[in-house]
């Protein structure tokens, strides 16, 4: 009984798959879940993971929100680009000897390039979200404009070129340690856990859940519905802009033309695992979150196993099928009706 | 606005023809700004050059044109491009079969792939989106399991194909890619508009509860869309075979976007129901003007397309909304 009441729990499936792929991880690699303290930070496999899939799980956050209201945003991968390039811009920085101390030194003070890289990010997500709410587009060919564009603007910004950034205190971003782990963590938990407040303490989270199972009857109810439409693009873009940072500042550069590429469908694919469905309504920030370090878990287990880094892609697409039909009520019955009927006699 | 409608009525122009006529104007526009400002640009060649650097891009946009019609969406198709050109260089280079076993292979394997998406999609009622979503990673995965790096083809039909022109006229020929094209331009046409399977695409875009309850074949109908255009697409990966004689699992990376894009400008509604396979073509060569417009200025910079394509696909996006809209207060 208790068994039935947690597997029909929804983060359930995904727990589970997390788990399968840690304790495979643990077989192959023996020193997997080993961690040291070096140099005052933790080291090790799994720290790796949630470093690499904090970005992701930005996105995925910001995208679960889009998707909850029947929506869908494949622009995040140009947001990134842009605001890395934004961010890259504004900090560039060199070395510079001022009274024989090596300092860095920014274009721009750090804070001010950050916001500046966010605020460019709202714009984004604001343009996708008017394009949805007011003039009525499907949601993926409004953000597909800004998924074909944006790559273009953001080589613009770069010139085409890689730029890379001279400036110590912003590689702490997605290099740096807190308390032994990765800032980057910190970042996505904190994201995380406000929207999650702001989700649950207030009527945001029904809202954005009612708009998805019935946009017309929650309008007719008194939900502000293409408002709240507007704000969950700005908060995704923004979520992508803050993975841009990131990701820039993990790297230390700006690519125009390859500064995340895919990631929007590795975050749907994390919103997806999830439980999440593409249908709208409910939805689950956890999930997204546990989605997203499958995602980088299952790219690490795939390294370290031994298999071609090629056949992520095979593997993913696997993933993506058995996904999609488990979460399928046709094929569930399908299933059901195979493996029930011999049993009907006895069993039931 | 009073004279646009005065026109119109004047002409006898059928509002269905209204974004048709759009995308044609846009073409014309641009063609004409390109003739006056840039010398060397208003000759056959250059305009026949559009369809031969384009001819694979045509003939997937005819496939996308009836899913998009069906109201669904196909993102697997460029890399079912790239599955094709190497799956072709391996069975060719390293299995040396010869092209004419190679190219129906490939074809069949194409079709077989759209056929397997489009029956996930219908039996299990699956998102278009997300199954072809998959489709394009399983795709490009198994072109990396054939080989990580570029096969290049140097099998004699290949290269002679690839090499072969038609000539047209002096000075002015056409490839065989193109040639193929224009084909399938013409069988989309009249398979969406004179045969009981292309009536069903409209009628299901349209309304699918309606279409069911007319007894129209639904269920077979979207799996025949979704296997068309796994076809066109393995068809377009011959095509680009020819065009680049090599096999590459980054052939065509966004190809699938593209098309998307040729299909709106030309005119098809993404929601379903209404367009034209014909548009698509315009679409197709709009692309192209662009790319040779920015190409001939020399001074703009290449990104400067993806930053125009992207502005074309609003601007017919917002037409297409002020026309919905339009229709819908009637």
């Amino acid at each position: 009984m208790t068994m039935r009441r947690l597997s029909s729990h929804r983060l359930f499936w995904p727990s589970v798959a997390l788990v399968l792929l840690l304790g495979i991880n643990a077989v192959f690699n023996p020193g997997f879940w080993q961690l040291q303290w070096r140099d005052g930070h933790l080291y090790g496999s799994v720290i790796d993971i949630l470093n690499r899939a904090a970005p992701l799980a930005l996105v995925a956050i910001g995208m679960t929100l889009v998707i909850a209201t029947r929506g869908i945003d494949v622009s995040v991968g140009a947001v990134v680009a842009i605001s890395a390039a934004v961010a890259a811009l504004m900090i560039g920085g060199e070395l510079v000897v001022k009274d024989g101390v090596q300092t860095h030194v920014s274009r721009y003070p750090m804070s001010v390039a950050i916001v500046g890289a966010l605020v460019v990010a709202a714009l984004c997500g604001l343009w996708n979200g008017l394009l949805v709410a007011k003039v009525g587009m499907q949601p993926i060919i409004a953000t597909l404009i800004l998924m074909v564009a944006g790559r273009g603007i953001a080589q613009l910004l770069t010139g085409g070129q890689i730029i890379t950034v001279y400036y110590a205190p912003y590689f702490f971003l997605g290099n740096g340690f807190l308390l032994g782990l990765p800032f980057a963590v910190f970042i996505a938990a904190v994201v995380w856990g406000t929207v999650h407040v702001l989700l649950t303490r207030t009527a945001l989270g029904l809202f954005i859940q009612s708009i998805g199972i019935n946009p017309a009857a929650s309008r007719v109810a008194g939900v502000r519905e293409r408002l709240i439409i507007v704000c969950v693009y700005v908060f995704c873009g923004v979520a992508a802009g803050i993975a841009g940072l990131v990701i820039s500042s993990n790297v230390k550069s700006a690519d125009g033309n390859n500064a995340g590429v895919l990631l929007e469908l590795d975050a749907i694919l994390a919103v997806t695992l999830g439980g999440t469905a593409l249908t709208g309504g409910r939805f689950s920030l956890a999930g997204s979150v546990l989605g997203a370090l499958i995602i980088q878990t299952l790219t690490s287990t795939i390294y370290s196993i031994g298999v071609p880094p090629e056949v992520n892609m095979v593997v993913k697409a696997a993933v993506v099928f058995a996904v999609m039909l488990l979460q399928s009520p046709e094929f569930r019955s399908t299933v059901r009706r195979i493996t029930v009927r011999p049993a009907t006699g006895s069993a039931r | 606005m009073t004279a646009f409608a005065l026109t119109a009525r004047a002409w006898r122009v059928d509002s269905r023809f209204v974004p048709l006529l759009g995308t044609v104007a846009v073409f014309a526009l641009a063609a004409g700004y390109g003739s006056v400002a840039y010398s060397g640009f208003f000759s056959a060649q250059v305009f026949l050059n559009l369809l031969i650097d384009n001819a694979f891009l045509c003939i997937v946009g005819v496939g996308m044109t009836f899913v998009i019609l069906s109201g669904g969406i196909d993102l697997s198709v460029g890399s079912v491009i790239a599955l094709t050109t190497m799956i072709s260089a391996a069975l060719v280079e390293h299995a040396h079969w010869s092209a004419w076993q190679a190219i129906p292979a490939v074809l069949l394997i194409g079709t077989a792939f759209g056929a397997l998406m489009g029956w996930l999609i219908e039996r299990f009622r699956l998102q278009p989106f997300i199954v072809t979503l998959a489709g394009m990673f399983l795709a490009r995965g198994l072109c990396y399991l054939i080989s990580i790096d570029s096969i290049s083809i140097t099998d004699l039909h290949y290269t002679a194909i690839s090499q072969a022109r038609l000539p047209l006229g002096a000075d002015t020929s056409i490839t065989v890619g193109a040639l193929i094209a224009l084909v399938a331009v013409a069988i989309g046409v009249w398979v969406a508009h004179a045969t009981e399977f292309g009536r069903t695409v409209y009628a299901i875009g349209g309304n699918e509860t309606s279409a069911l309850l007319m007894g129209l074949p639904v269920a077979r109908t979207r799996i025949l869309v979704y296997t068309l255009s796994g076809f066109c697409s393995a068809l377009a990966g011959v095509v680009f075979t020819f065009y680049m004689l090599s096999g590459y699992g980054l052939h065509a990376v966004g190809l699938e976007l593209d098309a998307i894009a040729a299909v709106v400008i030309g005119g098809t509604l993404l929601s379903g129901g209404v367009g034209y396979v014909a548009g698509t073509l315009v679409g197709v060569l709009i692309l192209g003007i662009v790319q040779t417009l920015i190409s001939f200025d020399g001074t703009l910079s290449s990104w400067w397309t993806r930053i125009v394509i992207g502005a074309l696909l609003f601007l017919f996006c917002l037409l297409q909304r002020a026309f919905e809209g339009r229709q819908g207060t009637r």
